[in-house]
């Protein structure tokens, strides 16, 4: 079940062997379409913490629509840069943001969950569960942050635990809507995200977000948060 | 100002009237005299709270469009969250005994936004998104707000198009609104010094979260709610069905034209309070002019002497 390759490159020439960044003079510029990444494991195998028909839905519907939109969107926007279409570039950079943001935030996600088995829901060891301890005490701690900020976000968004690899600091912050956790801060670095918008969980929990935050961290990847960390501080 | 425990829905109408400068002065009276029209004779409370207000239909009488699940707990669990935890809010505060129009436009804060904006704007969005739907509705709109709608859109269909494609490009949650627009921008004080009556026209807006089109100061007509509790139990993904299916089956336009009169009322009685404002001004500074010149001609008669 290994990943599929989050974009695949098409070139807009036939021509083989340039690359996006062209080259020659008269380069042909490539266009990269992305595609919806595979998820790691059955869409039932998250349960009962978050069941296999929000999985589906969220995976193939909801990711799915944000990587076409994406793709959509830069597709006009190439367009509309090689008019030199000002306004028009200007007018797309919402779509980008929401769809891109999107993409780029549910891929993380999914890997941000394992099944039981695979060790969701186990501890962080090693420097990670340390540095957890240093900036919040415990990770139980940092969970009741994270599910209280979570809670009160309004509306839509994001409810992240993310490294600042400047300062080599632990951070518990929120984002709206489809922004990045890098709208936040632009050296701040996502371990673990959790989608807060109602689609991640209506079906199963209806309007009690505060359960569906308790019960995901019996499926949180905390060894995909570790490898993270420690690239950003080995 | 509270709402009174029953009120029919044209009365809800009356909510309009809210915090616009010192411009609409006959407020107050007109509210209290309204709700003891409108209504059973039922006492209005006497407490400060505020009241969960029911859908003017049984739960499941929108069915299969929005369903009976949906509704009860759209209404019986977001809509009564919003009532609840405003009423904790405000209690013993400055909003305490303030009308939920007034609390909305002082919390917004001009964009700065305080802590009980979002209950108190999503309380007024949800009693104006059920009393924007009936049984059976949906269809064309006609009279005043049909030829209004070609007037300023071209045509019901590129209404109906713009209103879909506003509802597509809301980026999180949020509400588009058909509203009525009378001189007014996007932009505190803005008024348009030489109004015309085609600087009164409909529009279609989007607004994210809880935020409503009362902050810049339009008269709201038709909204729909696009956060996704409204439709993910019906519709998962498929928002597009979901504000297809409102527009060709919920929507009432018998409210919204009469949304639309009550706007144009608002509209004409605003404007003539503002040209009694401006006479009454010019006739001040014209009889203080007439004062200074009889004193100069005194001085100058006691000179000659």
């Amino acid at each position: 079940m290994a990943f599929r390759a989050l974009l695949t490159r098409r070139t807009l020439a036939a021509a083989s062997g340039l690359g996006p960044n062209g080259g020659v003079a008269t380069s042909f510029r490539g266009l990269q379409t992305f595609s919806l990444p595979d998820l790691p494991y059955d869409y039932g195998a998250l349960q009962p913490a978050i069941s296999g028909e929000i999985m589906q839905l969220h995976h193939q519907k909801h990711h799915q629509a944000y990587v076409t939109n994406y793709n959509k969107a830069l597709e006009q926007l190439h367009d509309a840069m090689s008019k030199g279409d000002a306004p028009a570039v200007v007018k797309l950079q919402s779509a980008i943001k929401f769809n891109g943001g999107g993409h780029v935030n549910h891929s993380i996600f999914w890997k941000n969950l394992a099944p039981i088995q695979a060790g969701g829901g186990e501890p962080p060891k090693g420097s990670l569960g340390w540095a957890i301890d240093n900036n919040f005490g415990s990770v139980d701690a940092l969970v009741q942050k994270m599910n209280a900020e979570g809670a009160a976000l309004q509306g839509s968004g994001w409810v992240w635990l993310g490294v600042d690899k400047e300062l080599k600091k632990l951070v518990v912050e929120t984002t709206s809507n489809q922004d990045p956790l890098v709208t936040k801060g632009p050296s701040l670095v996502p371990l673990i995200g959790i989608d807060v918008w109602e689609h991640a969980y209506y079906l199963q929990y209806k309007n009690v977000r505060p359960d569906y935050l308790k019960n995901i961290w019996k499926v949180i990847n905390w060894k995909y948060a570790s490898e993270v960390y420690e690239k950003e501080c080995p | 100002m509270a709402a009174a425990a029953t009120i029919s829905p044209p009365c809800a109408l009356l909510s309009y009237q809210g915090l616009r400068g010192a411009l609409v002065s006959t407020r107050t009276f007109q509210s209290a005299k309204n709700q003891r029209q409108c209504g059973r004779a039922v006492a209005a409370p006497i407490s400060a709270k505020f009241d969960l207000k029911p859908p003017p239909y049984p739960l499941d009488a929108l069915e299969p469009h929005m369903s009976r699940d949906t509704i009860s707990y759209h209404w019986g669990k977001h809509h009564r969250g919003y009532v609840e935890n405003l009423n904790m809010q405000i209690v013993g505060t400055d909003l305490d005994g303030m009308s939920l129009e007034d609390i909305i436009i002082l919390s917004y804060n001009k964009g700065d936004i305080l802590p009980s904006f979002n209950n108190a704007a999503q309380i007024w969005n949800h009693d104006f998104f059920w009393e924007s739907m009936v049984p059976n509705g949906g269809g064309k709109p006609s009279g005043d707000l049909l030829e209004l709608i070609e007037r300023d859109f071209g045509s019901f269909e590129k209404f109906s198009a713009k209103f879909r494609s506003a509802a597509s490009t809301q980026f999180g949650s949020g509400w588009v609104w058909l509203a009525y627009k009378a001189n007014r921008l996007n932009v505190g004080n803005a008024i348009n010094p030489r109004p015309s009556d085609e600087d009164k026209k409909l529009v279609v807006v989007k607004s994210p979260n809880a935020v409503n089109p009362l902050v810049w100061d339009y008269l709201p007509l038709l909204t729909i709610d696009l956060w996704e509790h409204a439709y993910d139990l019906d519709y998962q993904s498929r928002q597009a069905d979901y504000v297809s299916m409102f527009m060709e089956k919920l929507v009432s336009w018998e409210t919204v034209s009469a949304r639309l009169e009550m706007a144009k009322a608002q509209v004409a009685e605003r404007e003539r309070e503002e040209e009694k404002r401006k006479y009454e001004e010019d006739n001040e500074s014209s009889s203080n002019e007439a004062a200074e010149m009889y004193l100069d001609s005194g001085t100058e008669d006691s000179e000659a002497e």
